[in-house]
C-alpha cells in the first residue's frame, strides 16, 4: 500500500504539527550539514583538510559559523529602504521552506500508533507549488538588491533575477515530460508511477530494472539538472555573486542574521531542487535495484527515509563537484545558453515525446510511424540548418575609404607619422644617462 | 479531496515566517553596536560611493526584455501543464492542438531571435 492523493488531509492536528516541525528541522539540519559537506568535499578536491576543529570531523563548523553570525553587528546602510531591506531575507527564507511541503520522504509509517504518510502533505498541483515558491523567492533577491541603495547589490540583484527567471522557464519545460508520463502533478503519485519497472535479461540473469524517469526521460533530466544549477545560483552559474565583478552580489550590504537567512535560503533551495530531482526522476524514496532484492521491507516503514537522504546527498555531491571543477561562465554565454539551447531543446523534446506517445496510443502501423518520424526529422533538420543572418565581411581599410560617398569628412592619411613633440625632444636631450 | 490537504502548507509557511521574522528582529539586539559613519555608507570596496538617485537609478533595458520574454514562456508552460497531465485523455486532437500552439509561440520566438532580442551585448 503506497500513499496516494486521497490519503492526505486526514491527519490530526498534532501529527500535522509534528510533521511541520520535522520538515523544518530536516531542512535546517540539512543546511548545516550541506555547508560542512561542501567545504569538506571542496577541500578534499583541492588537497587540503577542510574544517576539522569543531566537533568530530569538524561537523559543528557550520553551527559555530551560524552562532558567530548571530553575534555580529547588524548594519542598516543609511541609503537603504528600511522596511524592504528588513523584509527581503524573510521573503527568501519563507519561500525556500514552503517549497519543501510536498516532498515525499517515504510511504506510510506509524507515528505513536497513528498511520500516516511520511510526507507533510500532497495536493493535485504539488509540483506547481515548488515552482511558485522558487518564483516568489526571486522577489527576496531582487528586493534586497534594490533596497540596499548601493550599486553592486542592485546589479547583483538584477543579474540574479534575470538568471533565475530565464532558467525557471527551462526548468518548467523540462518537467512537462514527467507529467505526461505520470498523468499527474502530485508528487506521491509520481513516485508511485515510477515503481513499476520492466523485466530485463542480461547474460541469462533476470532482473527488474527501475521505472525511474531518469532512464525513460533522460533529455528531460539533463535539462532539469542544468537549469536547477542555474536556478540556485550555484557554480558554474554563480554570476550574481561573481566576486571579481560585483563584490558579493545582492547581499553585499547584509550582515549578521539577515545575511545568515540568505545563506540558509540558498542552501535550502539547493536541497529542494535535489529533492525534486529525486522525486521526479530518481524514483523518490524507493530503494534502487540491488537493495530491493533483499525483501519487501526495504520499501516500508522508515527505511525509505534513508534511501531518500542518500539520493539527496549524491545529488548534493554533484553540486559541490561542479563547484570544485568548473570555472564560472561569462554572463552573455550563460544567458545565450539558457534561451537559445535549453528552451528550444526542451520544446522539441516535448513535441517528440508527445508525438511518440500519440502514435503508441493510436496503434499506428509501422509505415505511418516512419512517415511521421521522417517528417519530424526533416523539419528539425531544416530548423537546425536554417541559414543564419551573417554580418557583412569587414573590408580592408582602403576599400572602406574608397566606398565613402563624395564630400565625406576628410580622413587623415593611413600611414600618418605623428611627429615627436618638441618638449619631449628637449627633455630627452636634457637627461643625463643613468649609470 | 478537500482543502484540508492545503492546511499543512500554511502551517509550514507560518513557521518559516515566524523563524525568519524572529531572526531578523532579534539581530540588532544580539549583536554589538559600534557607530562608524563610513560603515553605514554603501560599500564600494573602500572608495567614495557613487551617489545613487532615489529609487535605484537606471539599469539596462535588457532586464525588462528578459522579464517580458519570461512572461510569454511562463504562460506557455502554464498551458502545457494541464495538457500534459491529461495527455492520454485528449488523444490526437489534443496533440495537434498543442503542436499548433507551440508553433505559434515558436514563430514569436524565431522573430525575437532574428531581431537580436536574445543577444546579451
Amino acid at each position: 500500500m503506497n500513499p496516494t492523493l486521497a490519503d492526505f488531509g486526514h491527519d490530526n492536528g498534532w501529527i500535522v504539527a509534528l510533521k511541520v516541525v520535522g520538515v523544518f528541522v530536516f531542512l535546517v539540519v540539512m543546511t548545516l550539514f550541506t555547508i560542512w559537506y561542501e567545504r569538506k568535499v571542496v577541500a578534499r578536491m583541492q588537497v587540503r583538510p577542510g574544517p576539522n576543529r569543531h566537533g568530530p570531523f569538524g561537523l559543528l563548523q557550520s553551527l559555530a559559523d551560524g552562532l558567530k553570525l548571530a553575534f555580529k553587528e547588524d548594519i542598516m546602510p543609511l541609503k537603504a529602504d528600511r522596511v524592504v531591506f528588513f523584509l527581503a531575507p524573510v521573503i527568501s527564507t519563507v519561500c525556500a521552506f514552503t517549497a519543501f511541503a510536498i516532498i515525499p520522504f517515504g510511504p506510510f509509517v506509524s507515528i505513536f500508533g497513528q498511520k500516516t504518510p511520511l510526507q507533510l502533505t500532497d495536493i493535485p498541483v504539488a509540483v506547481l507549488l515548488v515552482l511558485a515558491c522558487s518564483g516568489l523567492g526571486i522577489y527576496g533577491i531582487v528586493l534586497s538588491g534594490w533596497a540596499s541603495g548601493s550599486t553592486y547589490p542592485l546589479l547583483g540583484g538584477l543579474r540574479s533575477s534575470a538568471q533565475m527567471i530565464s532558467y525557471e522557464v527551462a526548468m518548467g519545460l523540462s518537467i512537462v515530460a514527467v507529467f505526461m508520463m505520470a498523468g499527474t502533478m502530485s508528487t506521491s503519485e509520481i513516485v508511485n508511477a515510477q515503481a513499476k519497472g520492466g523485466q530485463g535479461e542480461l547474460f541469462g540473469f533476470e532482473f527488474t530494472y527501475p521505472g525511474w524517469y531518469v532512464l525513460l526521460l533522460l533529455p528531460s533530466f539533463v535539462i532539469y539538472a542544468i537549469s536547477a544549477v542555474g536556478e540556485t545560483n550555484r557554480a558554474p552559474f554563480d554570476l550574481p555573486e561573481a566576486e571579481s565583478e560585483l563584490v558579493g552580489g545582492f547581499h553585499t550590504e547584509y550582515s549578521s542574521l539577515k545575511f545568515a537567512l540568505f545563506f540558509l535560503a540558498e542552501y535550502i533551495n539547493m536541497v529542494t531542487v535535489s529533492a525534486l530531482a529525486t522525486t521526479l526522476f530518481l524514483g523518490g524514496w524507493r530503494a534502487p535495484w540491488p537493495i530491493t532484492q533483499l525483501g519487501p521491507w526495504v520499501n516500508q516503514g522508515w527505511w525509505p527515509l534513508l534511501w531518500f537522504t542518500i539520493k539527496l546527498l549524491i545529488l548534493l555531491f554533484v553540486f559541490v563537484w561542479l563547484r570544485g571543477t568548473l570555472p564560472r561562465l561569462r554572463y552573455d554565454q550563460f544567458m545565450r545558453f539558457g534561451w537559445k539551447v535549453l528552451i528550444p531543446a526542451s520544446l522539441i523534446w516535448i513535441l517528440a515525446l508527445a508525438g511518440f506517445k500519440t502514435m503508441n496510443n493510436e496503434n499506428l502501423p509501422g509505415w505511418q510511424r516512419g512517415l511521421w518520424i521522417g517528417g519530424f526529422a526533416v523539419i528539425l533538420l531544416a530548423i537546425l540548418l536554417w541559414p543564419r543572418k551573417r554580418p557583412a565581411p569587414k573590408l580592408p581599410l582602403e576599400e572602406e575609404v574608397a566606398q565613402r560617398p563624395e564630400g565625406s569628412f576628410p580622413l587623415p592619411p593611413i600611414d600618418l607619422q605623428v611627429p615627436v613633440s618638441p618638449r619631449a625632444k628637449r627633455i630627452t636631450a636634457d637627461r643625463e644617462p643613468v649609470q | 479531496m478537500s482543502l484540508s490537504a492545503y492546511v499543512p502548507i500554511v502551517w509550514l509557511l507560518a513557521l518559516a515566517a515566524a523563524f525568519g521574522l524572529f531572526s531578523v528582529g532579534i539581530a540588532p539586539f544580539v549583536g554589538p553596536r559600534r557607530f562608524n559613519r563610513a560603515k553605514l555608507e554603501a560599500y564600494e570596496c573602500g572608495i567614495e560611493p557613487t551617489p545613487q538617485p532615489i529609487g535605484g537609478g537606471r539599469f539596462p533595458v535588457k532586464f525588462y526584455l528578459t522579464a517580458m520574454l519570461f512572461i510569454i514562456f511562463d504562460i506557455e508552460i502554464i498551458f502545457l501543464y494541464p495538457w500534459a497531465v491529461s495527455f492520454d485523455m485528449l488523444g490526437v486532437f489534443g496533440f495537434f492542438e498543442m503542436v499548433i500552439f507551440i508553433i505559434t509561440v515558436a514563430i514569436a520566438y524565431a522573430y525575437v531571435w532574428r531581431r537580436g532580442g536574445l543577444e546579451w551585448d
